[in-house]
């Protein structure tokens, strides 16, 4: 059969919802999700979890949210066993699961937590890194010297599932971020079995310029575009003009 | 004795032309206030953005548009946006030639620890451990004495560590005084506090050689 790459091809990844974006996703899974703080989160995927049910949940984020909102809330109903994060303390809750021993919880540095996820998804098993040398981040790692400096072996971190945010996408899941709600979301979307991307704007492809992809949709098995987003904002530091 | 803005202005001194500085939450995030006139620094924030500017405008914040403290902010004309792999490889990568953070404890070889009180407080480490294994050149900002009136400085952490050997070094509201290999040394005194002040508010092994020079704020 003679082949004509001149044919159009297409690739289609989109998936009408959340809720059909996390089909198969169970209990105790190994979940990644991106965002920093409340910035650039899935929020309509962490209420589709929420709504599900799923519950034995290995969490990998850099931060859990707070109270109610983001991962807080799956925290708040008690779907999370482990957390996998760099900092935890705009979540009271959190707090309070962690040091009753409700919650295991690995907190690891903001660094490596995005070098162990880009690894992954990069086939990079282990890599050396100096940050934590000397503390209890080092713990039963192995240390090397390179440059007369001590480093320790850090394993690349992979998900189930890792699910991101992204402003806009195409179907053949290519991905543009907006402003800093980019953080983690390109880097867990290499490290995913299976990536969800739920975009703001989903695209005709051939709108999205190739030379501006944020994450090549290689990388992307699900797309959606999601709704209501409420952007919450943590800290809504200003300066008030009368102060000028 | 100086207040939070005080030592941020200190440290402001610092600065060099040319110079990306990442500033940790707290006390060292007002740095950024007082930059002298003319010169060029650029402000990484390791959420992903470098060019860091001022709070925006009430009225004009932006949901996607925060700093590592989770503030809103601006971003300065030639700022880029980046992942959190890129942001972290321009600080492991010894890229950024500042980096200022607070801490509870220092060391008077150079060990920090600002991430954990067992038992109570387990926020986590953030960014902190790449930030103090990584950067040539680390100041740390904070009051010489926790509240209970116990030194900061002492001759060796006792809470969990940050990183080890790493601090060059501290600004506090009592003094500027750098880390060698023998201990704290004494460069400046905040105005209106002596030595002996100093002394006393210090754990750790201090060197203290001749006229020790008022700060120039």
């Amino acid at each position: 059969m003679p082949s004509n790459r001149l044919n159009q091809t297409s690739m289609n990844k989109i998936v009408k919802n959340a809720e059909e974006a996390i089909t198969g996703i169970k209990d105790q899974m190994t979940l990644m999700l991106g965002g920093f703080g409340l910035c650039g989160i899935p929020e309509n995927s962490i209420s589709a979890l929420v709504n599900a049910g799923v519950t034995g949940l290995t969490c990998i984020s850099n931060n859990a949210g707070v109270d109610d909102f983001g991962l807080g809330l799956l925290l708040k109903k008690k779907q999370i066993k482990k957390m996998i994060s760099s900092y935890v303390g705009e979540n009271q809750e959190f707090e309070r699961q962690m040091l009753s021993g409700e919650l295991l919880v690995d907190l690891i540095p903001q660094g490596s937590l995005a070098a162990r996820c880009q690894a992954a998804g990069a086939g990079v098993p282990a890599f050396f890194t100096p940050a934590g040398y000397g503390t209890e981040v080092a713990e039963g790692k192995e240390v090397r010297y390179f440059g007369g400096k001590p480093h320790i072996l850090e394993a690349a971190l992979q998900a189930d599932f890792a699910i991101v945010k992204a402003w806009k996408g195409d179907s053949f899941g290519n991905l543009i971020y907006k402003g800093t709600a980019r953080n983690f979301n390109p880097v867990m979307a290499m490290a995913g079995k299976i990536t969800i991307a739920e975009v703001e704007h989903l695209v005709e492809p051939g709108e999205l310029d190739p030379n501006f992809i944020h994450t090549p949709g290689v990388f992307v098995q699900r797309i959606f575009e999601g709704n209501n987003y409420e952007k919450r904002i943590e800290q809504r530091t200003v300066r008030k003009r009368s102060e000028v | 004795m100086l207040d939070k803005t005080g030592i941020a202005k200190r440290i402001a001194q610092e600065l060099q032309d040319g110079w990306y500085v990442n500033l940790g939450i707290g006390i060292p995030t007002l740095i950024a206030n007082y930059v002298p006139d003319g010169l060029n620094v650029v402000f990484q924030s390791e959420n992903g953005i470098l060019g860091m500017g001022p709070f925006p405008w009430e009225g004009e914040e932006d949901a996607d548009l925060i700093n590592a403290g989770k503030q809103t902010i601006t971003a300065m004309p030639g700022a880029a946006i980046f992942d959190s792999a890129t942001s972290f490889a321009m600080i492991r990568g010894q890229h950024i030639q500042l980096t200022v953070l607070g801490a509870m404890e220092v060391s008077d070889q150079g060990d920090i620890a600002n991430w954990k009180i067992p038992g109570k407080m387990v926020k986590g480490m953030g960014g902190a451990m790449d930030l103090v294994a990584s950067a040539d050149n680390i100041i740390v900002a904070m009051m010489h004495t926790n509240r209970k009136g116990q030194s900061k400085l002492l001759r060796q952490c006792s809470l969990p560590l940050t990183g080890v050997k790493c601090v060059k070094k501290v600004v506090t509201n009592l003094a500027v005084l750098d880390i060698t290999d023998d201990g704290f040394k004494l460069i400046e005194r905040a105005p209106g506090v002596t030595v002996d002040m100093i002394k006393q508010a210090t754990e750790g092994a201090l060197i203290v050689e001749g006229d020790i020079p008022e700060m120039n704020i």
